[in-house]
């Protein structure tokens, strides 16, 4: 691989793409919505259950290219146990990582850091960003709403 | 796999395209992306544009930059003369009958709204057909929805065979007596697929419909000739005919376009204005309201001119091998499925690599240079109909060479290494 590519395409990347972690449709979520991006028609969707204000478990599925689906895996693994507030906190750090703002990196996750190389590649910052878009979505209570990259 | 795809209207052997010589003519091509040369198979988006192209607008732009019509001094003059000579090279290109047939818009997409907006809202009743095909480009879809929304009309779609061919039976059946508009692809932005105009044509006028065609994916690939289609109506883009961006055309029957409203009021398409009631100018002018695309028109002429001076049939042989060559070469790489295997086809070769999305295969292919445009080519029926969220199309031009679609192959190879 090049070192170009090695950046965008992290083997904890690889790894989510091929075994994305809870892939599910969810059985008794109180909250779902629904992450479109109308440039390349990707889908997916999003479940949360909330105890309380805690998200005690999410789950995702739909069809996306690596770096939506990785995304979607790595996200849902993060937010587990987080306070919608937390939950929140790491969506707008991560909505600032990925076009490549500096500093941004330093409250996240240390897992999320390897989509700092979606930088280098700006049609797939949308890829990147879509799922976290449909958490955010379900978390603020837009149920079923349904939520666009454009 | 055999690749069998061959070019209607190839006469004999004819001596090899020159191809080195070609790419000379385009700066676009030398550039390089990511460290690597660029290979351009994005042409089905659109083209790059030769020199000439450049110079003509360029040229246009810095000693004739004047607005068009009633213009009393020498400049303006010029830019009209420019004008109406980039008219009758369209009209020249696709054989239309006469110069006031043909209406600048600003690209395929407009023009096809045009017919729609002018011709479709004026004979459409409640309950009358308007006739797609299932490979539609969702710009020869979405204006015939909008219609059928304020009309009443239904939309029907003439299914794609596995080879991604229209089936002249399933025509017979769908074709009816309220069929008013039967509007389709010359040839298919995914498959490459050449649909046999003519014959659609001939039936469709006996059942006394009008046939609107969408022709960008076939003006840079075959001979084009109006009268011999048949058809009514005619749109293309320049900018994928190595032409610019920005301008395109319309092709309409004369004795149709005199009947048809105008459908954007402006500058320069009125007879006469008062409050009272405003008449409106004879075609094309009736369709043209406002500031044309005036050094786009004049690039769009260049284009055509450029075009022109090249040998059609070696062009096209060469075009032909570079698509049995990729056929040929993609096709049997393992994980790989064709989309699109048409008997008569352009050199389009769209393809799903299994397990992989397209945007991932984009992205890698990008990172070697190779351009390639990857998801659902704004054809999501299409997408639907073969079961595929997206593919890759690596679409080629004259100036493509058989060593790019060896690298191509390479970096196809790169996609399995990074993604197993």
């Amino acid at each position: 691989m090049t070192g170009d590519l090695s950046e965008l395409y992290q083997s904890l990347i690889l790894d989510h793409n091929r075994a994305p972690r809870n892939f599910r449709v969810m059985e008794g979520a109180n909250r779902h919505a629904e992450g479109y991006n109308p440039l390349c028609g990707d889908s997916l969707c999003v479940w949360l259950k909330l105890e309380g204000d805690k998200i005690a478990d999410a789950s995702f599925q739909g069809s996306g290219c690596a770096i939506s689906k990785a995304s979607a895996s790595l996200m849902t693994t993060v937010v587990k146990g987080k306070t919608k507030e937390e939950a929140g906190e790491i969506f707008a750090n991560f909505q600032r990582m990925v076009p490549g703002q500096a500093g941004a990196t330093d409250n996240l996750p240390a897992r999320l850091a390897v989509f700092a190389g979606v930088r280098e590649y700006p049609a797939r910052v949308k890829c990147a960003s879509l799922p976290w878009h449909a958490m955010k979505a379900a978390l603020e209570a837009r149920e079923t709403e349904r939520v666009s990259t454009e | 796999m055999t690749a069998t795809a061959r070019v209607t209207g190839i006469t004999g052997a004819t001596t090899p395209f020159q191809v080195e010589r070609a790419r000379d003519e385009f700066p676009g091509l030398t550039a390089r992306i990511r460290g690597y040369p660029l290979v351009y198979l994005d042409n089905a988006a659109t083209s790059q544009r030769p020199r000439r192209v450049i110079e003509a607008i360029s040229n246009f732009e810095l000693t004739h930059a004047a607005n068009v019509h009633r213009g009393v001094h020498t400049l303006s003059q010029e830019a009209t003369a420019a004008y109406d000579e980039a008219r009758e090279k369209v009209r020249g290109f696709i054989n239309a009958e006469h110069g006031s047939e043909i209406i600048f818009t600003s690209g395929t997409t407009a023009s096809l709204n045009l017919v729609a907006a002018s011709y479709g809202r004026t004979i459409l009743k409640s309950g009358d057909e308007i006739l797609l095909t299932e490979m539609e480009h969702h710009s020869n879809l979405v204006p015939w929805q909008l219609l059928a929304e304020q009309t009443g009309a239904v939309v029907l779609a003439l299914p794609v065979n596995d080879r991604g061919e229209l089936e002249q039976e399933s025509f017979a059946r769908l074709i009816g007596p309220r069929t008013r508009i039967v509007a389709l692809a010359h040839v298919s932005n995914v498959l490459g697929t050449v649909n046999p105009v003519r014959e659609i044509a001939d039936l469709a006028h006996a059942r006394g419909a009008v046939v609107v065609v969408d022709g960008a994916q076939a003006v840079p690939h075959l001979p084009i000739d109006v009268q011999q289609l048949g058809c009514d109506f005619y749109a293309a883009s320049a900018h994928k005919m190595y032409g610019p961006t920005g301008v395109g055309f319309l092709y309409g029957r004369l004795d149709l376009l005199e009947k048809m409203p105008p459908w954007q009021g402006g500058g320069g398409m009125i007879e006469r204005v008062s409050f009272e009631g405003t008449t409106f100018a004879p075609p094309p002018a009736r369709f043209e309201a406002g500031t044309p695309p005036i050094s786009q028109a004049v690039g769009l002429g260049a284009a055509i001119d450029y075009l022109g001076a090249l040998p059609a049939d070696s062009l096209a042989q060469h075009e032909q091998s570079l698509l049995i060559y990729a056929t040929e070469q993609v096709g049997r790489l393992p994980g790989i499925r064709l989309i699109g295997t048409a008997q008569d086809r352009v050199s389009v070769l769209s393809f799903v690599f299994e397990g992989v999305h397209p945007h991932d295969v984009g992205t890698v292919l990008d990172a070697k240079g190779v351009a390639v445009r990857a998801g659902h080519h704004c054809a999501q029926p299409l997408m639907r109909r073969f079961g595929v969220q997206g593919t890759v199309r690596a679409s080629f031009g004259f100036y493509n060479l058989r060593e790019e679609v060896d690298l191509l192959v390479e970096a196809l190879g790169e996609v399995r290494r990074v993604f197993g």
